[in-house]
C-alpha cells in the first residue's frame, strides 16, 4: 500500500473509492434483497446519469480551481426552456408570429441556453475578477428567477411520448440516460487526458501564474470550461424534464451540492490541478448507490441526509489521510 | 549596547552568516551596508528573534539574550520594521498599534477611549497627522511606515531596526522620517538602519558596519568614511579584473527597446521604470545588474507583456516594431522568460516533468489538430532531460520532487522548447548549487554561440562579470550604465548601481 501511495496518489484515491463502493454495495445487498436486481440496477444508473452529467462539468471547473454553484438552477431553466419551446413554441401575437420547435430544435435551444449561462459565469469571473463562488452564487438566484418567470411558476407538462424517450427510453438494452451520461464521460475523459485544453485546465489549477507566463490564455480556457459546465447542466435538465414528462420550476434544487460531493469524493482537489473524470464518476455512483440503498432500507429521509453528509466527510478524510502519509 | 558575537547562521547547510561580530551603539544611528545577499537581512532577523537557531551570542545590556521569537525580542525592547510592512490594512491605526496587546477595562471590554488617546499621543510623536480611526489601508506607504514606528514606540523599544525604510517613500517623507529618527536618537534609542542609498546614510548615520559574503568586514564612524571607500569595502574581493570572456563584437540587433516607461501601481507613485533604452544582439549575453528594487524584474516583465496597461515605449525585434501586450505575443516574437521565482511562476510543482516541459509547445504536439501526441511529448521531454542533464529517473517524475537546480533546468527546458531568439533570464542561479550553476553558465554560452540573444539579470556581481559580454546597470528604475564587460569591474558597476543616490 505504501509503495502505491508514493507513486500515484490519484490511483490510490480511485482504489479507495472502489473499495468504498464495493463495501457499500455489499452492506446494502445483505440488508435488502431488492438491491441486487436488474430493475433496481438500471433504476440507480438512470438516476445517477443526471448527476454524472453535472458533475463532469463541475470537475472541469474545479480542476481550474473554480466552482459552479449555479448548475442546479441552470438545469431547471434549460429544462424549462426546452419544454416550453417544445410545447408552446415562440408566440408573438403583436407581430402575428409563431415559431414552432421540433424536438431537436428545442433540445439544441436548451443546451445552447445552458452554454450561454455558463459562458456568462465565465465572463463575469474573468472580466471582472469576481470569485467563482460569488459569480455563480448570483447566477444560482438569477437562473432560478428566470425559470419562475419563464414557467410563471407552473410546471410545463405533457411533452409527448417522443420527448420522453430521452429520460425513460431504452437503446440496445441500456437506458438512454445512461448512454448519454456515458458519452459525456467519454468525451470529457478524452478532453482532460488527450487534448491541449485538458492540459491547460490542469495547468491553470496547478499554478495559474506559471500558466499565464507559459502563454496560456487562461481567460479563454475558463470561458470554455464554464460554458461546457452550463451546457452539461442543460443536458441534465433535459433528462430530468423528459423523465418526469414535465419541467418543474423548482427542479434541480440542491443538485450543485450533489455534484460537488461527487467531485470531492472522487478525489479531485478543490484547490485545483488534481483529479480526474473517472474519480468523479465513481463519486457520483457512490452517492447514487447510497441514495438508493437508504430508500430501499426505509431509512427516514431525515436520516438519509445525515448519513449522506457523514459519508462525504469520511470519504474526504480518508482521501486526505492517504495523501499526507 | 547590543553586541553580536560570533554569530553563524546556516540555511540547509548553506552559510548565510559566518562568524559575525558587531556592536550597535545606543543614541546612535547604526548603518548596515552591503551588497544584495551580504547577509544584512539575515543578521537583522537573528537580532529580532525571527531566526532563533544560530550559533554565537547576542549580548544586550551586558546580558546574553536567548530569544525565543519576535514577541520575546519585542518584550526585551528590540523591534524590527520590515521592508514589507507588517500591518493589517483592514484595521484602523489604533487597532493596528494595539493588535495582540489590546487594552481592556475591568470587565474585559476593549477600552477604546484609552487606546485612541494613546494612539493620538504616538501619532503626534511620529508627526503623522491622521485620525486614529482611519484604516491603515487608506494611508500612503510612508504614512504606514510611521504607524509601524508608532507601534515600535508604544512597545517602548530601545532598539529599532529599519530595513530599507526609504525604498518606497517620497523625498518629503524621507525628510520627515529623518526628523523622527533624530528625535529617537536623542532619546538614547539604538537605531539600526539598513539602506542601499549611500547618500542617505551619510546624512543620517553616525556609525557604519559593512557586511560582505555573510561576514562583517569593517565598522567605524560614518564621518570618517568616503563613498568611494565604502563601495570598495562593500565589493572587497580582490578586484578580479574584468573576466573579458569575449573580445567579439556583436552587430546584428535582435531586440531593441526604446524609452520603456512603467508607471507605478499606485496613482501617485514614481515611475518604476524610466526611459529605458538598450539593444540586445545576436549571440550576445548581456548582464543586467541592479540593487534590490532597481526595477530589473519589472523590466523583464514589461518586455514579456505582463504590464500592458502601465507600460509605454517601443520594442523592436529584428528591427521590426512589435506590440507585446501579453506573454502569448511575446512568445510569438521569440521571447522567453525564465522568471525569478521558479516555484511561484515557473513550474507546476505537482505535475510531471514531462507536462511541465511540453506546456509551452502543446500546439506543436498535436495530431489531427486535436489529440496530443504522447510519443512526441515523451520524446521532447526525454531529449531536454538529456540535453540539460536533468537528474531524474523518469520524465514522469513529479517536478516538485527535484532539487532547485534540476527544477530550474525544467523551466529552462520548457522555454528552450519554444525555440526562442531572445532569452530573458531572471536570477537563473538563485538558490541552486554550484555545479548546477556552472552547467547553466555553460548552457548560456552554448545557446549564445548558436545565435540566441540572452539578457541575464542577476544580483550577484561576479556572476554578471563572468557570464556576460556586456553589462547594463540599473538604479531606481533607470539605466545608469551600458558597457562592455572589458570595462566593467565590481566597483565601477556597483558605483553605477548606487550612482543615482550620489548624484541626486
Amino acid at each position: 500500500m505504501i509503495a502505491i501511495q508514493k507513486n500515484n496518489t490519484i490511483n490510490l484515491a480511485r482504489l479507495q473509492s472502489l473499495i468504498a463502493l464495493v463495501t457499500l454495495c455489499a452492506i446494502i445487498a445483505i440488508l435488502s434483497d431488492k438491491f441486487l436486481t436488474m430493475d433496481n440496477g438500471w433504476n440507480v444508473l438512470r438516476q445517477i446519469a443526471v448527476n454524472v452529467c453535472i458533475s463532469v462539468g463541475m470537475t472541469l471547473i474545479v480542476l481550474t480551481a473554480g466552482i459552479d454553484l449555479s448548475v442546479g438552477s441552470v438545469l431547471a431553466l434549460c429544462g424549462a426552456i426546452t419544454a416550453g419551446l417544445l410545447k408552446n413554441g415562440i408566440k408573438m401575437p403583436s407581430a402575428d408570429l409563431f415559431i414552432g420547435f421540433t424536438i431537436l430544435g428545442a433540445l439544441l435551444a436548451g443546451i445552447i441556453a445552458g452554454a450561454l449561462l455558463g459562458w456568462f459565469n465565465g465572463f463575469v469571473i474573468t472580466k471582472f475578477k469576481v470569485p467563482p463562488f460569488v459569480a455563480t452564487l448570483a447566477m444560482l438566484t438569477i437562473a432560478r428567477g428566470l425559470t419562475m418567470l419563464w414557467t410563471q411558476g407552473h410546471p410545463i407538462s405533457n411533452l409527448g411520448p417522443a420527448f420522453s424517450v430521452i429520460g425513460t427510453g431504452w437503446f440496445l438494452g441500456i437506458p438512454v440516460p445512461v448512454w448519454i451520461a456515458g458519452m459525456v464521460v467519454l468525451i470529457a475523459s478524452f478532453i482532460t487526458r488527450q487534448t491541449r485544453l485538458g492540459r491547460y485546465i490542469y495547468a491553470i489549477g496547478g499554478n495559474e501564474n506559471a500558466a499565464i507566463l507559459s502563454g496560456i490564455s487562461i481567460n479563454k480556457v475558463k470561458l470554455i470550461v464554464y460554458s461546457i459546465a452550463g451546457a452539461l447542466a442543460a443536458v441534465g435538465g433535459i433528462m430530468v424534464t423528459s423523465r418526469l414528462d414535465s419541467a418543474q420550476p423548482n427542479a434541480g434544487t440542491g443538485y450543485e451540492l450533489d455534484a460537488i460531493a461527487a467531485v470531492v469524493i472522487g478525489g479531485t482537489s478543490l484547490s485545483g490541478g488534481k483529479g480526474s473524470i473517472g474519480g468523479t464518476v465513481m463519486g457520483a455512483v457512490i452517492i447514487g448507490v447510497l441514495n438508493n440503498g437508504l430508500v430501499l432500507l426505509n431509512v427516514s429521509p431525515f436520516w438519509q441526509q445525515v448519513v449522506k453528509g457523514a459519508v462525504i466527510l469520511i470519504a474526504v478524510i480518508i482521501d486526505k489521510g492517504g495523501k499526507k502519509k | 549596547m547590543l553586541i553580536a558575537r560570533n554569530i553563524t547562521k546556516k540555511f540547509a547547510g548553506v552559510v548565510a552568516l559566518n562568524n559575525v561580530n558587531l556592536e550597535l551603539h545606543p543614541g546612535k544611528v547604526n548603518a548596515i551596508i552591503g551588497e544584495n545577499g551580504a547577509g544584512k537581512s539575515t543578521l537583522m532577523k537573528v537580532l529580532s528573534g525571527v531566526h532563533v537557531d544560530y550559533e554565537g551570542d547576542i549580548i544586550f545590556n551586558n546580558e546574553v539574550l536567548q530569544l525565543t521569537g519576535t514577541k520575546d525580542a519585542e518584550a526585551k525592547g528590540i523591534v524590527i520594521i520590515h521592508q514589507e510592512l507588517n500591518l493589517v490594512p483592514g484595521l484602523s491605526i489604533t487597532e493596528n498599534i494595539f493588535l495582540g496587546r489590546e487594552k481592556c477595562n475591568a470587565i474585559g471590554i476593549l477600552d477604546k477611549k484609552e487606546m485612541t488617546r494613546q494612539t493620538q499621543k504616538l501619532l503626534a510623536k511620529v508627526k503623522l497627522d491622521a485620525d486614529p480611526a482611519a484604516l491603515v489601508g487608506s494611508l500612503k506607504v510612508g504614512q504606514q511606515q510611521l504607524v509601524e514606528i508608532a507601534k515600535a514606540l508604544y512597545t517602548n523599544a530601545s532598539v529599532i531596526i529599519m530595513d530599507e525604510p526609504t525604498s518606497a517613500i517620497s523625498d518629503k517623507e524621507v525628510d520627515n522620517l529623518f526628523v523622527i529618527i533624530d528625535e529617537l536618537r536623542s532619546e538614547g534609542k539604538t537605531i539600526v538602519y539598513i539602506s542601499h542609498k549611500l547618500k542617505e546614510l551619510f546624512t543620517i548615520a553616525d556609525r557604519f558596519v559593512v557586511m560582505r559574503d555573510g561576514c562583517t568586514v569593517e565598522s567605524g564612524v560614518m564621518a570618517e568614511m568616503t563613498q568611494d571607500a565604502l563601495i570598495r569595502k562593500m565589493t572587497g574581493r580582490a578586484v578580479n579584473g574584468p573576466a573579458g570572456n569575449t573580445k567579439q563584437t556583436f552587430t546584428e540587433p535582435v531586440l531593441r527597446v526604446q524609452n520603456i516607461n512603467l508607471k507605478s501601481t499606485s496613482r501617485h507613485g514614481a515611475n518604476v521604470l524610466t526611459d529605458i533604452s538598450f539593444t540586445l544582439h545576436k549571440g550576445e549575453i548581456v548582464g543586467l545588474y541592479g540593487l534590490m528594487g532597481a526595477g530589473r524584474t519589472e523590466l523583464m516583465e514589461t518586455l514579456f507583456g505582463l504590464h500592458p496597461k502601465r507600460a509605454t515605449g517601443n520594442i523592436f525585434v529584428h528591427e521590426q516594431q512589435v506590440h507585446i501586450q501579453t506573454p502569448i505575443q511575446a512568445i510569438k516574437h521569440g521571447i522567453a522568460l525564465v522568471p525569478e521565482d521558479r516555484k511561484a511562476h515557473g513550474l507546476i510543482l505537482d505535475q510531471k516533468i514531462k507536462t511541465n516541459i511540453s506546456i509551452t509547445v502543446l500546439n506543436q504536439l498535436e495530431k489531427w489538430g486535436i489529440v496530443l501526441h504522447n510519443k512526441k511529448e515523451t520524446r521532447l521531454s526525454k531529449d531536454y532531460i538529456q540535453r540539460l542533464g536533468i537528474k531524474t529517473y523518469s520524465e514522469n517524475n513529479i517536478a516538485g520532487n527535484l532539487s532547485g537546480g534540476n527544477q530550474q533546468k525544467i523551466v529552462l527546458a520548457k522555454w528552450l522548447a519554444t525555440n526562442p531568439r531572445i532569452l530573458l533570464l531572471d536570477e537563473p542561479t538563485r538558490g541552486i548549487d554550484i555545479n548546477a550553476r556552472f552547467e547553466i553558465y555553460n548552457l548560456m554560452k552554448k545557446l549564445a554561440e548558436a545565435g540566441m540573444a540572452i539578457l541575464l539579470v542577476s544580483s550577484e556581481l561576479p556572476e554578471i562579470l563572468t557570464a556576460s559580454d556586456r553589462v547594463l546597470v540599473m538604479a531606481e528604475g533607470r539605466l545608469t550604465a551600458d558597457m562592455p564587460v572589458t570595462e566593467a569591474t565590481e566597483s565601477n558597476v556597483l558605483k553605477y548601481a548606487i550612482q543615482h543616490n550620489i548624484t541626486a
